[in-house]
């Protein structure tokens, strides 16, 4: 893990305010390739707003996010156009959303959901773009014979799955995960949770992971941030935040967590 | 791996006060002015009655726990870090590269098998993964762990054969630091006695071995230096 030494991802200051009410206030963080940050706390402790101003998909009130393109050159995401925002997000960076249906076209077969991916960058073989998208499906554990049913038809824990070989399918080098587990099964999480943490691990990922399951940032996470009320208010290596918690506030979360 | 003798991690002055918020913010102070230093090719044995702090020592090596005074300078090749002080991002380096630790509990992962989990921890430090897949298993065999489990998740295991696994995990990575935490607690002989030969192979190799022992015995026959960890109380 970790190469270079200047971030992929980096912010500074980073606030949002909706009118009087606080998303997030003066968060900075770095994520280098190969690194999993795990952002936890309570809802509305910030952390969703969080995700979405550094994948640039809220405008922050004050503050900055840069990422080094694959060039090398580290550009302020605020500065980029449209057309250039919305070719990482469909091609550096993955996003899986909690509800796979926001991340799915819930119309399109499974082996479309993969491919439409591939052709935003420029695929344009048919028979190439679908034997990559039985690959993916195999590698997310999705049966051959599923790639052209639709989503609709597919269980919570199928369908994150085809989220996520969605997102794979063009090698993104940092991927955002908002509660990737949540509302699933126990028996599910667990299957995801491997899945995840191979993937990680097998590509060399960057991934920031939102979620208030500690077990989750446990087994997946190298460093991890705490947020209450907006703010952050513990940062360190995962274990030692879970196992030698110093603030109050996270001395609570470990406590009332019970699989810890 | 370095010369034996040659000192590897140097303790100086370290401290251990825990905060409890939840108990009106109470003070706990567990460790003060520790102070020792770890050689390679020896195993220094870290004693004291239950309670003293001798897992606090470890896991402030490690970087598991903060460190509230002192420092902890551990070598990395031909650089010293000061675990007490270093960024996070360093000390998980230094876990990748230099220093490994045994626990007493094995955290499973779900799905993935005994031995994929020991050949996973080999490949650690730069083992190709048929060589790796060759070190699990005999370090699994060597543990007695039937082979007709080797493909399970340990999840399923018994206490005594989940703790057998962690410690095959410890030892199949060859870094040059290792912190056991009482990895012969509970062992029946035979198996205790295939962990005394794991340490004096890591020490012939020119590890240095901080540990924590339950048996008198085990101590004797792996112990080369003893560092009384109730001195150090707070």
């Amino acid at each position: 893990m970790i190469a270079a030494e200047t971030p992929l991802l980096a912010a500074e200051g980073l606030t949002k305010l909706y009118g009087p009410r606080v998303g997030c206030i003066d968060v900075a963080l770095e994520v280098h390739e190969g690194e999993v940050l795990a952002v936890v706390g309570e809802s509305g402790s910030g952390k969703s707003t969080l995700l979405a101003l550094l994948s640039s998909q809220l405008a922050s009130t004050r503050g900055s996010v840069r990422y080094r393109m694959r060039d090398g050159v580290v550009r302020d995401l605020l500065a980029l156009g449209e057309a250039e925002r919305r070719l990482l997000l469909r091609t550096d960076w993955g996003f899986v959303h909690q509800d796979a249906r926001m991340g799915l076209r819930m119309g399109v077969t499974a082996g479309g959901n993969v491919g439409e991916r591939l052709m935003a960058v420029g695929w344009r073989n048919y028979d190439r773009i679908r034997s990559e998208a039985r690959d993916w499906l195999a590698r997310v554990e999705i049966e051959a014979d599923r790639i052209d049913d639709t989503p609709a038809t597919f269980s919570g824990g199928m369908r994150q799955r085809l989220q996520i070989a969605r997102n794979m399918v063009t090698s993104p080098r940092l991927v955002f995960m908002d509660e990737p587990t949540g509302g699933l099964d126990v028996s599910v999480q667990a299957r995801l949770l491997d899945l995840l943490r191979s993937l990680v691990a097998d590509y060399g990922l960057a991934a920031v992971i939102v979620t208030h399951d500690l077990a989750v940032a446990r087994l997946l996470s190298h460093r991890m941030m705490v947020m209450r009320r907006g703010r952050v208010i513990e940062t360190g290596i995962t274990d030692q935040v879970l196992d030698d918690p110093r603030e109050p506030y996270t001395q609570l979360l470990v406590s009332s967590d019970l699989r810890g | 791996m370095h010369g034996t003798g040659e000192a590897m991690v140097r303790l100086e002055g370290v401290a251990k006060t825990f905060v409890m918020h939840l108990r009106g913010g109470a003070t706990l102070p567990v460790l003060g002015g520790v102070t020792f230093e770890a050689r390679a090719g020896e195993c220094t044995v870290l004693d004291g009655p239950s309670g003293s702090g001798k897992s606090s020592v470890l896991k402030m090596i490690f970087g598991n726990y903060r460190v509230d005074g002192g420092c902890i300078e551990v070598r990395d090749g031909h650089e010293w870090v000061d675990v007490a002080t270093a960024p996070p991002r360093r000390i998980l380096r230094l876990r990748q590269s230099t220093i490994g630790y045994v626990s007493q509990f094995l955290r499973t992962i779900p799905r993935v098998g005994a031995l994929d989990i020991v050949a996973a921890a080999a490949r650690e430090t730069g083992l190709g993964a048929e060589e790796a897949k060759a070190r699990g298993a005999e370090l699994l065999d060597r543990l007695n762990i039937p082979e007709r489990l080797w493909q399970l998740p340990p999840s399923t295991f018994s206490g005594g054969e989940q703790q057998r696994i962690n410690i095959a995990r410890g030892f199949a990575a060859a870094r040059p630091i290792l912190l056991l935490d009482e990895p012969t607690a509970s062992l029946d002989r035979e198996n205790r006695a295939a962990v005394i030969g794991f340490i004096r192979e890591r020490k012939r190799a020119g590890a240095a071995l901080i540990g924590i022992f339950h048996d008198e015995d085990v101590k004797q026959q792996v112990g080369d230096r003893i560092v009384d960890v109730a001195r150090f109380r707070a």
